[in-house]
């Protein structure tokens, strides 16, 4: 284990690090069957996701907000050995729970292909260590294996982000090792057999659909879980809170006790905008080309944070989390400004309580 | 093994297909002598037709009350109902089966209490309040304002350590393949009644009744009867029966009303929940799965969800199937389950075969889960005869009674075509929405399109419609002529009648009419009355009605609403003078499909009023332009009137009035007209700053309702104006040669040249 020491310099730890004691907790009470390779059962998996007590009184904290269904049926795709695809628009903690998953089933997240235009085979499948080629010829040991290779080896669970944004001939590389569940080396006239646990979790963006839409070949593969947005203002407001208290912890800043009223409010504009109608349904207002999603609501706030800590008072108030709502709102210049324009005449300058707000909102938009 | 029981209590939950096996399985072991089943007493002589092949489920008893159609209960049936295997296992071991919950003359009789009948009919629903869906709101968004009664099942689902009350009751008992339930759950049941009591009068009431109907069973010396009820009701028919004293008092209400029954086809999908049945089951398709598949049922499920989603063009192969099987059961057994149940097997769906995409799942929920399977049911049923002849009309003219949207387009040029659209408008008069008009259907008058889809409680409304007559015809015919009030009621009523071919209907109605119009003192009613009959005549070649009469009535109509025109027009407040003006215009529309007298006489009348004073602004402005439009009015004389108005001394509102009337509708003719041009022009240009602000909103309405284009158009024009009029008289309109061109004209509409040259 790291020392605590290392660990809080650490900008950001991995799951498996940050919640080890609850991944061993549940472990230590975890009594039911496991799959092979798994270090929790499917049963304890879905509950670290969830959160819980624990028989033992371990208090085991959220990661997911949400329903409780999605999780249970992406556990048991897993536990099935078909591989997962977690859809769903931008910011709707689709790698957090890819993140989550892996570390609860593998104890281990970083596995990862992150997935680019510039995404080549080698990183799904394998590359060549040339020193070692000249030197010693074609061997296993001049073979650099990719993530996914060393996840067959044992027997883990591996991630690939973004997967629709790597290029179509390297997306098909997966379907053998889907299906056959083995990664031929032609060279050595060989292959990587994956062992049991071997599983893949791949995240893509269903508003990119057809930078590189999957082949149904591959597409048959996966079993799909749309990770929706939030359902309800309360929900995504828990959700914001929880996060920012999270990274706020690694940055050092204060935690948002008293910023209830302003992460709710963020979240509030968040939703009308996305919804495109005021959340007591009297008003429509026009959408902005972004998603204005939960992960942007957290970022302003924790920007908003950071600001008031810095600068200001201490306390999160309305210019501080205004800059940031602008930023994320208006992301084309010429369109979205004229729909932040509206919504702050026509909705933010007709509540009472939002006049801070609305000033500094006019201050930063100009 | 020792001596059977005289009575055993079968508590089931209503269509429940574990129930209902059970109920066989029970039924087989106990070999009783009669057979009792919960369901309305006097609806015993339709046991006879169970076990009849034609009386296919789903299927419900209709009650209805004889002197009231509109009031009546359903109690369906669908193959996987426990009553329903009872009713069939009876018939086919030869042993007498009866229903014994209250009768419908009782539960139909109406309530002292200001309640609603429908209401009624729900609460006498004999699915009613121990099915655990039965007693969850259908309506969640409606305040619950009586507070709901704890469920029981929800009770013994929490004792049993579950969340969700359906799961453990599909675990417990309908996912069940053997063994007997029956006892045990009469006794869980037995203890929940202990703790909360039953306190609701009707259901006491109709608990008595079954008692008496059990304790007359037993002393007509059957050795051992079975009895069918809802689980929540068997406690109270179990063990030794209380004395019959007490029963009797419940029950002596004397209350009652003569009712009728009958079998009336069902679906799958008016047992559904979301139909708003408000004690249905939300997956019949799956329940009947359930109980129709013993071998592999998953499997099977799948399988048919692949060939719902592959009749939709969606690719789905067995390889889905295989993997939404595997998902299915290892959700069951993550979740503790024994066996995958409905939200299993959906869930898998969604996330195998449908890519997570919700409206692929709907398919699958209305094509799988719910189903659209139609019951039937067979000839010989009572019915009223209104039902036989909708029956044998139908039959005659090939249409089939589906629960399907179907299109069907029609040529009215043909007879069977134009029989069936009559078909389907008489039983739109009769509130039988079978067919309804595709709003998208062609502009011709001859091609319509319908769409088609039969719904169970039409049959309600036949029953309903049949106090109007025995036949389809006769009966809408009847419908019509009761409904005919205001003076455009009755012309709505003579074109409907037109339109649907009742002939015997439509010269009743021209008398009421007739003679209507000749009461009638408001002219706008009677100009109204106008557009529909021109319109109506005009459907006479296609339709092959008589429109003589008909054009005789539009004209007699026309002719007295021109009598009372010109003063009508006088002293009208804004509203009225808005109606009228609309009736106005909507006969000058049609005016030229009546024959040309009538269209002079029209012209004259609406000259007179224009001279008249006193008219609204609305209306004398709108009449200068019907009479410019129509060549009655030169323009140089509608100019002057325009300027008349339009002078100092009228009322600033009154001129945008006039100008409103005036310039709304086509305006073409007056964008080219540079002298009403230049008079508005100078009009507006005359006006003071504060009159401007009061007419301008009106005139921004008028000049707002011209399409663009034109709009356009006229502010170049206006833009022109002072400047010379380039080219425009020397291109004065050349009529000189055009003999050639109206001879092709009129062998175009005559079929022969002119002979006038």
């Amino acid at each position: 284990m790291t020392d605590i020491a290392a660990e809080t310099a650490l900008l950001r730890p991995h799951a498996e690090q940050l919640y080890a004691d609850e991944l061993a907790a549940l472990a230590r009470v975890d009594d039911r069957t496991r799959p092979a390779n798994w270090l929790l059962s499917p049963w304890a998996v879905v509950t670290y996701l969830l959160g819980g007590t624990l028989p033992d009184g371990t208090a085991i904290t959220p990661k997911y907000i949400g329903s409780r269904r999605l999780i249970e049926i992406a556990v048991a795709t897993i536990a099935t050995d078909r591989a997962l695809l977690l859809l769903g628009v931008p910011g709707t903690a689709k790698s957090w729970v890819s993140e989550h998953l892996a570390a609860a089933i593998s104890g281990d997240s970083t596995l990862v292909v992150q997935g680019t235009a510039g995404t080549a085979e080698e990183s799904v499948r394998y590359g060549w260590n040339y020193a070692q080629l000249l030197a010693h010829g074609p061997s296993f040991d001049a073979v650099v294996p990719s993530p996914v290779m060393v996840g067959m080896r044992r027997g883990a669970v591996v991630r690939v982000e973004e997967l629709t944004r790597i290029p179509s001939d390297v997306q098909d590389a997966l379907i053998t090792v889907l299906s056959e569940k083995t990664l031929p080396v032609p060279e050595l006239g060989s292959e990587v057999q994956a062992h049991a646990g071997f599983n893949l979790i791949a995240t893509a963006n269903d508003r990119d659909r057809g930078v590189n839409d999957l082949s149904s070949a591959l597409r048959r593969r996966f079993n799909t879980v749309v990770l929706p947005l939030p359902d309800s203002a309360d929900d995504e407001v828990a959700i914001v809170t929880r996060r920012v208290s999270d990274l706020g912890a690694s940055l050092q800043l204060p935690t948002p006790d008293h910023a209830h009223d302003e992460i709710r409010r963020v979240v509030t504009i968040f939703r009308e905008l996305r919804g495109g109608q005021t959340l007591d349904g009297r008003t429509a207002v026009k959408s902005p080309s972004g998603t204005l999603s939960t992960a942007e609501a957290i970022s302003v706030v924790t920007q908003g944070l950071s600001l008031a800590t810095h600068f200001g008072d201490g306390l999160l108030r309305a210019q501080d989390v205004a800059g940031g709502i602008v930023g994320a709102v208006v992301k084309d210049p010429v369109s979205d400004q004229v729909v932040w324009n509206e919504y702050l005449e026509a909705v933010v300058r007709e509540r009472a309580d939002w006049k801070d707000f609305y000033r500094a909102a006019r201050e930063v938009s100009r | 093994m020792t001596e059977p029981p005289p009575v055993r209590v079968l508590g089931v939950r209503h269509h429940g297909p574990g129930s209902a096996r059970a109920v066989v399985r029970a039924l087989d072991a106990y070999r009783p002598e009669c057979v009792l089943v919960e369901g309305p007493a006097d609806a015993d002589p339709l046991v006879g037709w169970v076990g009849n092949a034609a009386l296919v489920p789903p299927v419900a008893i209709l009650a209805w009350d004889a002197a009231e159609p509109a009031r009546s209960a359903f109690w369906p049936l669908a193959s996987f109902s426990p009553e329903w295997q009872a009713l069939t296992w009876a018939s086919t071991n030869g042993v007498p089966a009866r229903f014994i919950d209250l009768p419908t003359t009782l539960s139909l009789a109406p309530e002292p209490e200001p309640e609603a009948p429908e209401e009624t009919a729900e609460a006498a629903d004999p699915q009613g309040t121990e099915n655990p869906q039965g007693t969850a709101d259908p309506e969640p968004e409606e305040p619950p304002a009586p507070p709901p009664r704890t469920d029981p099942v929800a009770q013994l689902a929490r004792a049993a350590g579950y969340d969700d009350p359906e799961a453990w009751w599909e675990d417990a008992v309908e996912l069940r393949t053997d063994g007997d339930p029956f006892d045990a759950l009469t006794e869980a049941m037995a203890e929940l009644r202990a703790g909360t009591g039953e306190d609701d009068p009707e259901t006491l009431r109709r608990e008595a009744h079954m008692r008496q109907q059990l304790r007359a069973a037993v002393k007509s010396g059957y050795a051992r009867i079975a009895v069918v009820c809802g689980a929540w009701h068997a406690p109270a028919l179990t063990g030794r029966l209380p004395a019959a004293s007490a029963d009797t008092r419940l029950l002596a209400r004397p209350r009652k009303t003569t009712t009728e029954l009958t079998w009336v086809p069902w679906t799958h999908s008016r047992l559904a929940f979301a139909s708003g049945y408000g004690a249905g089951v939300a997956s019949p398709g799956w329940y009947a799965h359930l109980f129709t598949t013993t071998d592999a049922p998953i499997a099977r499920w799948f399988t048919g969800v692949a060939g719902v989603l592959r009749e939709h063009d969606l690719p789905v192969s067995t390889a889905h199937v295989i993997e939404s099987v595997r998902l299915a059961e290892a959700l069951a057994a993550l979740r503790g389950r024994p066996f995958p149940g409905l939200s299993e097997v959906s869930e898998a769906a969604w996330s195998v075969m449908c890519d997570g995409n919700p409206v692929t799942l709907d398919l699958v929920t209305r094509g799988a889960v719910v189903g659209e399977s139609l019951g039937e049911v067979p000839e010989g049923v009572p019915t009223v005869p209104l039902d036989t002849d909708l029956r044998a009309r139908a039959r005659t003219l090939r249409l089939r009674f589906s629960a399907e949207q179907k299109q069907v387009s029609l040529d009215l040029r043909k007879p069977p075509d134009l029989a069936k659209s009559q078909l389907f408008r008489q039983l739109a008069i009769l509130g039988v929405g079978w067919g309804t008009p595709d709003a998208a259907r062609s502009t011709g008058t001859f091609k319509e399109v319908w769409n088609l889809e039969w719904q169970p409680e039409f049959a309600v409304s036949l029953i309903d419609a049949s106090r109007h007559g025995n036949t389809v015809p006769s009966a809408a015919s009847a419908a019509l002529l009761e409904h005919i009030g205001t003076l455009p009621a009755i012309t709505a009523a003579v074109e409907q009648a037109l339109l649907a071919g009742l002939d015997d209907a439509l010269s009743p109605l021209l008398v009421t009419l007739d003679a209507r119009a000749a009461h009638e003192a408001d002219v706008t009613a009677l100009l109204c009355a106008v557009p529909p009959l021109a319109r109506a005549q005009r459907y006479g070649d296609v339709r092959g009605t008589d429109t003589e009469r008909l054009a005789g009535v539009a004209r007699a109509v026309l002719e007295r609403a021109c009598a009372g025109l010109a003063p009508a027009c006088s002293g009208l407040g804004d509203d009225a003078a808005a109606d009228l003006r609309r009736a106005i215009d909507e006969v000058a529309a049609v005016v030229g499909l009546l024959d040309t007298e009538l269209g002079e006489l029209w012209a004259r009348t609406l000259a007179e009023c224009a001279d008249r004073r006193n008219v609204p602004g609305t209306i004398a402005g709108r009449l200068v332009r019907l009479l410019l439009d129509g060549a009655r009015l030169d323009r140089e004389e509608a100019a002057t009137r325009l300027s008349r108005v339009l002078s100092q001394a009228t009322q600033p509102d009154q001129q945008a009035a006039w100008v409103d009337g005036f310039l709304s509708g086509n305006p073409l003719l007056l964008i080219h007209d540079r002298r009403v041009l230049e008079i508005l022009d100078e009009w507006v240009g005359g006006i003071g700053d504060e009159v401007f602000t009061d007419v301008l909103p009106s005139l921004r309405r008028t000049f707002g309702a011209w399409p663009r284009a034109a709009r356009r158009q006229f502010a170049d024009e206006v833009a022109r104006l002072g400047t010379a009029v380039p080219g425009r008289a020397a291109a004065s309109e050349d009529f000189g040669d055009t003999g050639g061109l109206l001879d092709v004209v009129a062998l175009i509409l005559h079929g022969e040249a002119r002979d006038d040259r």
